[in-house]
């Protein structure tokens, strides 16, 4: 099966990425004959649904319903903690950098409010020459700006270093579904505080969202009159509910919880208010026992999607391996993917544009010949920060906390072709 | 403004905005509607370490244990022990061995914060029901049942600030690091 022009160019199969450009994947790894598709099923036919007209045109798009009815992951209800919990996007099954916004990661502390927006308030108060209420109808005629930004929750991942073992039945949505990447539009919130007139004195901001939570997240005013905004849309139409409908704050890069949801307070304010949610959440726990907080932007990441936990490897030949890389700190420069647990490393291909703190795409075709192999990629951004190890992170901080963990993943496939997680 | 100068500054501005990231702000509506902090003494619950936000009114444990036993104690357990993980308030120690146990006692930096956090999110089948000297009761009472302060301490705006936490000096921040 192996084909001799095919470049190896790691160790256990890698390829060079340019087999993935049209040049020549399709005599090795296509060799295995298709039972479908192959000489011995006959003549081809035009099939019914080229005989008849099918329904016209409807209100509301729906999927195929051959294709995968994706859902996003949630855990189930905790009565102590009404509407609390999170939903995880199934990053395995999609392509592309985009999620469809209704399969948007989401993280709630008490559940999504029904919110009327001609009800909304968003009100920007404190340190200001002039406390302001803008309405929702206000907010819709002020200039906006459309930007491709990821969304990752600071939780995500944490199991990965939490755990002694790997999770046997671990997948790329269970563990690391907490991340979702959207074209988001809104007005640049430094032109709202601009309006309200900001005191010098004033360096932080402190944001509340309307949920029954008011959960409330400080901010530094330099994030917020840089790239921070306040979020109308998300993939062109409104954002969803559990997005923060009618208005969610958005800070590219930062940890997700500091986005706050459903916003309706913007408080201007000398230090940040060390409200619960940056207190005795969302800080991390080091081995002496001092704790990490305020850890805003989100460390280099990446994350191979397929093959992934869960999947199966049916037969030998050349797959594409596809992830997912991203930074709070910039572009992704550089994906390496390693076969063999991190021995050798290849240069993967990016598939994708390479925005500002926002998912990218990368791939790179690999030859499984059927024995054991670790499959891991390793993203490097525009400024220079390189995704480190799981064990590099667990001698640095040890896993009393998890939040902020952007270690490599490791995904083991067996001589049975089954992949699952682990730790190498 | 004489012109040249009125010039050289929306030149400055049109520099800066081509520069920053997002569109500059020069262009756009001005919508808000003035309010004053008045209007806003209902709606403005944030309530900050040096005391800035905290409302009028005041309770000891000693007046914070029935409220703490009719609208906390089914989550939080009698004592503040908790009927899950998630859900204890009480005890720890930072300095222990293995995992150290996390708790508005060992690990909340501010006194403010466990105000902040019970007069909005609190309790959570309803929150922002209890009225402002309840908050102040039932937060001196789980402050007591830490061992933080008396029974008869009396947390009021001024007092609460000064209420010291175990745990104030245990937090590095990150903040600078971009």
């Amino acid at each position: 099966m192996t084909n001799k022009n095919l470049e190896k160019v790691a160790g256990n199969g890698l390829l060079n990425r340019r087999h993935l450009l049209g040049m020549g994947l399709g005599g090795a790894g296509m060799a295995v004959a298709n039972t479908v598709l192959g000489a011995d099923s006959g003549p081809l036919q035009i099939p019914y649904w080229s005989r008849q007209p099918g329904p016209g045109a409807s209100p509301f798009g729906d999927r195929s319903r051959y294709a995968p009815q994706l859902e996003r992951m949630s855990g189930s209800p905790n009565p102590t903690y009404p509407g609390g919990g999170a939903s995880r996007s199934p990053l395995q099954h999609l392509q592309g950098t985009i999620t469809p916004n209704a399969l948007h990661f989401e993280r709630h502390h008490a559940g999504i409010p029904d919110i009327d927006p001609a009800q909304h308030k968003l009100v920007i108060n404190g340190l200001v020459r002039q406390p302001l209420v803008f309405s929702y109808e206000d907010l819709l005629r002020y200039t906006m700006v459309s930007r491709i930004y990821f969304l990752e929750c600071s939780g995500n991942s944490g199991a990965v270093l939490r755990r002694d073992t790997p999770d046997p039945n671990g997948t790329a949505q269970s563990l690391h579904g907490l991340v979702s990447c959207a074209e988001w539009t809104g007005i640049p919130l430094s032109t709202l505080l601009d309006e309200a007139g900001v005191l010098p004195e004033a360096n932080w901001i402190a944001a509340v969202g309307a949920d029954a939570a008011s959960m409330g997240r400080s901010v530094p005013l330099a994030k917020a009159m840089d790239d921070s905004m306040l979020a109308l849309f998300q993939n062109g139409e409104p954002v969803m509910p559990g997005q923060g409908y009618p208005m969610r704050l958005f800070n590219p890069g930062w940890e997700g919880n500091t986005s706050v949801k459903w916003l309706t307070q913007i408080k201007l304010t000398n230090g940040p208010v060390h409200f619960r949610d940056e207190t005795s959440k969302y800080t991390d726990t080091l081995p002496d026992r001092s704790s990490l907080q305020f850890t805003f932007p989100m460390g280099v990441k990446s994350l191979i999607t397929s093959p992934s936990g869960q999947m199966s490897l049916n037969q030998r030949g050349i797959y594409r391996v596809t992830g997912l890389a991203w930074s709070g700190s910039g572009s992704i420069r550089r994906v390496e993917v390693s076969a063999d647990g991190g021995r050798s490393w290849a240069d993967a291909l990016i598939d994708s544009e390479r925005h500002e703190k926002a998912l990218t795409r990368f791939s790179i075709p690999w030859e499984w010949n059927g024995g054991s192999a670790i499959l891991q990629s390793r993203a490097t951004d525009s400024a220079g920060n390189v995704q480190p190890t799981r064990q590099s992170i667990l001698d640095e901080r040890g896993n009393i906390a998890t939040y902020h963990f952007h270690g490599i993943q490791s995904w083991s496939v067996n001589n049975a072709g089954e992949v699952r997680d682990a730790h190498a | 403004m004489p012109m040249l100068k009125r010039i050289a500054s929306i030149t400055a501005l049109l520099t800066v905005a081509a520069t920053s990231f997002l569109a500059s702000s020069q262009e756009t509506v001005r919508l808000g509607t003035p309010i004053s902090e008045s209007q806003l003494a209902n709606f403005d619950l944030i309530a900050q370490p040096n005391g800035n936000g905290l409302p009028a009114g005041s309770g000891t444990a000693r007046q914070g244990k029935a409220v703490y036993d009719a609208r906390c104690a089914a989550c939080h357990a009698a004592n503040g022990e908790g009927i899950s993980a998630a859900t204890i308030i009480v005890g720890g120690d930072m300095q222990s061995e293995g995992e150290p146990l996390r708790t508005v006692g060992s690990y909340w930096p501010e006194a403010s914060t466990v105000f902040d956090f019970v007069r909005r999110a609190m309790p959570a089948d309803a929150p922002k029901s209890l009225s402002d000297d309840e908050v102040y009761q039932v937060v001196a009472y789980v402050l007591f049942l830490n061992g933080i302060i008396g029974e008869d301490q009396e947390l009021n705006a001024s007092t609460l600030p000064r209420v010291e936490m175990p745990n104030a000096d245990g937090f590095i921040d990150q903040s600078a690091i971009h």
